[in-house]
């Protein structure tokens, strides 16, 4: 496990002091760094470089660094969770880069995600997409028991496919038209395969399209942008499923 | 007179809870609606609570740091939740769930509210199941189940390798529900600060919007922390970057007792620190050790060279590999409890049989499984884990073994807590791995989820109703009372120091030099000598701490700094009480392993004589020692003994 | 209904339902086309074009036709508008052609110069045939019939023109283009795909589009060659 030693790296990084201001590139160097070293503990690194010189250090979301919490975002060098595949930011390590190399990073941009501070944005919208119907109805206690309903195993495998999303939003990130459907749809399909979920798929897949709708997202033009840079492959099969259930809402009504 | 009231209920073992909950107080419909209840943290136990006590009818104040309820760190467990279903007809039972409890914690824990726990486990995967959570089925379309260290039946429910995400996801369901049905309201990108008490009881927080970094006051009939463990003690955990003592420590500096903070679990199968640039360890499942098997080399040559990098793992036979586990506990073998696994693998890396670079790693080899199972099975069983670690480490896990080493993974310890999850505060509970609850001295793998959950859907919501029909009087409380005036005022000040020292070094600097001293002497092996040089190292570098932060940025603005300083700052003083801590218990349990009390073999040796109780450590100033009371602990249906896992 | 129509999912199962029936045009048009190669002396052509000139179900068809386009090209403007004010800020750096097919990132640029082609193509032939007429359309007699000679209007078009050959090629190919992406998204939209199916409509999607653009540019490289 001993990696090669980057010489240095230059860093060209997005900053805003805070939603209202303008903000721009500022280039710094990383030098003499291991490349077994993650892209965020590059961050670390630079940011107590910048305490040093008494400067404020870059501002950016992370928390779990083990790729499942979906905080951690940034657009590196104009992809989602940078040039490695399947991976978040914070598993995202730097022997992916060559030595000498400029690494672009940005935050999401997306008129749904507005940017908090440097590479910080805020993804409420997420927020209230599911609130507005991403759960099962179901209350505390009083319920059958766990196997009173089987399941069959291809069903649940694929219902996890589409659960194994973790709200980071590369998806809006990528998508050239910031649109949110791969998260909406990997909800929506998630829940529809499953017998417990499939009592109110109609409702579910009309409210939370609804809600996507309602707060600037874009529309799917089908391009599959997002599922080639989602972390966990969130395949748009689950579009098809969303565009599916919510069409069939509709006929219904 | 003991201060500490654990209120176990009177009765048989298994009518204890029963007839509790059938005698405890209930507040009507009517009522809940005009109480207020706050809740800290929104992984599995504060989400699951603050959905279950909203679908009760109580208006319920969310609060987390991160920007969603939905990545509290609960989403990061992988392997599973315990529950004594026995879908696999292999003799699993409440009564054994508890006992293989009580036993994986070293006989340091509760019997009421283990016994409690195993039973309402099976509650919880029923619910978890209806709200769509996608376990793993078998071909039948019933639940699967794996196994777990520490067990000797098949109770593991698991959804792939990311059960916590998909437990927390569907509380968090449930916690949106009632956000739209307006019974809940989520403030993300909080921080809580402190704890407002009115006539001794626990009436709000102080909280700072990390956005705009304001200082606002919160008011409610009761207050329930559920902010998880405090490994980031120790600056390289599994717990993630954010994770803190803060709200926890400042209930205890409110009179909140803190119980056994010297339990801490250290997990055997995390990927090898590789730099001193580190930030972050990452844990791989206890899962991995069903079909994995641990070894390293019989010889202390190969040892050497496979340091040196002159040979690989694959070059070495089979008949030169000591498989430690399986050697030294034949009934368990890789399956053993995780304190027992990572003293294990210290003693073979100490003895200089250790690989990696370093020297700190052990093997988990995948190569029989793989003959015995196939490729396919192994991926379909691990895959993401597998993925994972060759994304960390460049190696491909299913040509060569992976290199594991022991790291900080969860507090056993925590705030004290009665059989009602209350504190020593009244109105003030503590639930989840905030508490000091109910895995004793060392937690059994997949039973983290299965008490967050416990706690949240099936117990606070009732004994919280016990203490909320004697407020049913209480009008909303007032934010502008003279209390709330000062834990404001002190709040402000706190921070307001910390960003007024001017120094050089960043709060990480510091994080990091405690956590290594912490490491090395509050860590895996402890004496009475390094803990006490911990706690002289503890104290210079604090005053180090108080002289030389440099917190850059604005105090009133979003500011990553401040919030890491005040984390830091927490944790300072937290690491002094767990030294103090260790340094009184002067026995080996659990995961509190000390040298001067071990067996012939080398296991740990529990001191039952002077040293079967909790300890609940009494805030009693700054700079004055915390007072030290003991819930001493009855076993009357367990025959304690000297556990063996051989 | 109405949230139907302004939901996101709504319009784009519109452009997909709006889509396939262009494509079943294509479909006729493609194969009407072909009689000028299949039969050189123009009067299977002719027939054709007769046939669709006084069939009263093609006549109603032809309304319909001209709303499918409007209908498509109406809410491919709506679409796009909303997917731009979805970013106000641009990437400085965006890897964008790593990630999805130029014509999937392009449909709308396609689309309006498809748009082009097809005024050019109605004012070539529709136009003259409809109302403005032409020498070359004057009366033929096939099978006892009278009839514009459609045949003689294309031809003409063609042997004179190598500049148009090369537009009616290159407005071929564009609708290729367009089809390698929007046959497989029309299924996606409305929902009809799935893992296997998705594979499938991929294959398809290139076959069409290679047989779209290939058939119609035959006619003008036909003249091209100077086979007609």
């Amino acid at each position: 496990m001993s990696d090669k030693i980057l010489k240095e790296l230059t860093l060209k990084i997005w900053r805003q002091k805070d939603a209202k201001a303008k903000g721009g590139f500022e280039t710094y160097k990383i030098r003499d760094i291991s490349g077994g070293t993650s892209f965020l503990e590059m961050l670390d690194i630079l940011n107590e470089q910048l305490v040093g010189e008494n400067k404020e250090p870059v501002a950016f979301d992370h928390d779990c660094r083990e790729g499942i919490c979906g905080m951690c975002s940034l657009f590196i060098n104009g992809r989602a969770h940078g040039p490695d595949d399947e991976v978040t930011t914070c598993q995202l390590h730097l022997r992916r880069f060559k030595d000498g190399e400029t690494i672009t990073i940005e935050p999401w941009r997306s008129g749904a995600f507005p940017v908090i501070k440097d590479l910080i944005v805020d993804r409420k919208a997420f927020e209230k997409i599911q609130q507005a119907g991403g759960y099962v109805s179901v209350t505390t206690g009083g319920v059958p028991d766990g196997n009173a309903i089987p399941v069959p195993s291809e069903k649940a495998e694929e219902a996890m496919d589409a659960a194994a999303c973790i709200g980071c939003g590369a998806c809006v990130a990528t998508c050239k038209n910031s649109s949110a459907m791969l998260f909406v749809a990997a909800k929506v399909s998630q829940l529809a395969l499953l017998p417990q979920g499939k009592i109110e798929a109609a409702r579910r897949a009309k409210a939370m399209v609804a809600k996507m709708d309602e707060l600037g997202f874009g529309n799917c033009t089908n391009t599959g942008a997002c599922e080639s840079e989602c972390p966990k492959k969130i395949s748009i099969e689950h579009i098809a499923r969303l565009n599916r259930e919510y069409l069939k809402a509709k006929l219904q009504e | 007179m003991n201060k500490l009231n654990a209120k176990i209920p009177e009765g048989p073992l298994a009518e204890k809870w029963a007839n509790h909950k059938a005698h405890i107080g209930v507040v009507s419909p009517a009522n809940k609606r005009k109480l207020d209840i706050i809740v800290v943290g929104t992984g599995l136990a504060g989400g699951s609570a603050a959905a279950s006590l909203a679908e009760l009818g109580y208006n319920v104040l969310s609060f987390c740091y991160q920007d969603s309820p939905r990545r509290a760190h609960s989403i990061a467990a992988q392997g599973g939740i315990n529950a004594a279903k026995n879908y696999q007809n292999d003799n699993d039972s409440i009564y054994r769930l508890f006992y293989e409890t009580i036993k994986g914690g070293d006989y340091r824990a509760r019997e009421a509210n283990v016994y409690r726990l195993a039973e309402v486990s099976g509650a919880i995967i029923d619910q978890c199941v209806a709200q769509g959570v996608p376990f793993a089925r078998d071909y039948g379309g019933l639940l699967d189940n794996r196994s777990f260290g520490g067990a000797l039946v098949s109770r593991t429910f698991y959804a792939r390798g990311q059960t916590g995400q998909q437990l927390l996801l569907g509380c968090y369901g449930a916690l949106n529900r009632q956000v739209k049905n307006g019974n809940v309201k989520v403030y993300s990108r909080h921080e809580v600060l402190d704890i407002v008490i009115i006539d001794g009881k626990a009436r709000g927080v102080i909280a700072r919007d990390l956005v705009t970094g304001k200082i606002e006051r919160f008011g409610a009939h009761a207050v329930v922390l559920a902010t998880g463990g405090y490994g980031n003690v120790f600056f390289l955990s599994t717990n993630a970057m954010g994770c803190n003592v803060s709200a926890a420590w400042q209930a205890y500096k409110r009179g909140a007792f803190f119980g056994n903070p010297c339990f801490v679990q250290i997990h055997p199968t995390c990927i090898p620190v590789h730099g001193d640039q580190q930030s972050k360890l990452t844990l791989m499942s206890e899962s991995l050790r069903n079909d994995g098997r641990v070894w390293v080399p019989k010889k202390k040559e190969d040892a050497e060279k496979l340091q040196a990098g002159t040979i690989t793992p694959n070059d070495i036979p089979d008949e030169e590999r000591d498989f430690y586990l399986e050697r030294r506990y034949p009934a368990f073998g890789n399956l053993v409890p995780r304190d027992v696994a990572s003293r294990a693998a210290k003693e073979r890396c100490d003895a200089g049989f250790g690989v990696n670079n370093t020297g700190k790693a052990v093997f988990l080899d995948f190569k029989y499984a793989i003959r015995r199972l196939g490729e396919e099975t192994i991926r379909k069983r691990y895959g993401n884990l597998f993925q994972m670690y060759e994304k960390i480490t460049d190696v491909n896990p299913y040509r060569e073994p992976m290199m594991i080493y022991p790291a900080i993974h969860y507090s056993m310890g925590g705030l004290w807590v009665d059989y009602n999850l209350m504190t020593t505060v009244p109105g003030l509970y503590a639930i989840g791995e905030c508490n000091f609850s109910d895995h004793g001295a060392n937690r059994l793998g997949a039973s983290a989820l299965m008490q967050g959950l416990a706690d949240g859907y099936f117990i606070l919501p009732y004994t919280i109703g016990d203490y909320l029909a004697k407020e049913i009087q209480t009008p909303k409380i007032d934010t502008a009372s003279p209390e709330f005036d000062k834990a404001e005022q002190q709040v402000n000040d706190r921070l307001r120091a910390l960003h007024d020292i001017k120094g050089t070094k960043s709060p990480d600097h510091f994080h990091k030099l405690l956590g290594h001293v912490m490491w090395d002497h509050v860590g895996m092996a402890r004496d009475a000598e390094s803990l006490e040089q911990a706690l002289r190292l503890i104290r210079e570098l604090k005053q180090e701490f108080y002289r030389d932060l440099r917190v850059t940025g604005d105090f009133s603005a979003m500011n990553n700094e401040l919030e890491k300083a005040g984390r830091v700052a927490d944790f300072f003083e937290l690491a002094e009480l767990m030294t103090r801590d260790a340094l009184e218990r002067a026995e080996s349990c659990g995961g509190h392993f000390r040298l001067e009390s071990v067996t012939e073999e080398g296991e740990a040796k529990r001191d039952d004589e002077r040293y079967r109780h909790v300890s609940a450590w009494e805030y009693k100033g700054d700079n004055v020692a915390p007072e030290l009371h003991r819930e001493p602990l009855a076993y009357e249906n367990i025959q304690i003994a000297q556990r063996s896992y051989k | 209904m109405n949230s139907f129509i302004t939901s996101s999912i709504g319009k784009k199962a519109i452009m997909g339902v709006s889509g396939f029936f262009l494509v079943s045009f294509l479909c006729v048009h493609l194969t009407a086309n072909l009689m000028i190669v299949a039969d050189s002396s123009g009067e299977t052509f002719n027939e054709v074009c007769h046939f669709m000139a006084t069939n009263p179900i093609v006549r109603v068809i032809e309304p319909v036709l001209a709303l499918g386009f409007l209908l498509h090209i109406a809410l491919a403007s709506w679409l796009t508008l909303q997917n731009r004010a979805a970013r106000p800020v641009k990437y400085a750096r965006s890897n964008q052609s790593g990630n999805a097919s130029w014509a999937s990132r392009n449909m709308y640029i396609l689309g309006a110069l498809i748009l082009v082609f097809l005024l050019l193509h109605l004012w070539n032939f529709w136009w003259k045939i409809k109302f403005a007429g032409d020498p070359l359309l004057a009366q033929t007699e096939v099978d006892g019939t009278l009839m514009e000679n459609t045949y003689a209007l294309v031809s003409g078009l063609f042997k004179t023109s190598v500049a148009y050959c090369v537009l009616y090629i290159l407005g071929g190919i564009l609708l290729g283009l367009h089809l390698t992406h929007g046959f497989g998204a029309a299924f996606q939209s409305v929902g009809l795909s799935n893992r296997v199916w998705r594979k499938r409509w991929a294959v398809l999607g290139v076959l069409f589009a290679v047989v779209i653009a290939a058939g119609f540019s035959i006619i003008p490289v036909y003249f091209l060659l100077g086979l007609g």
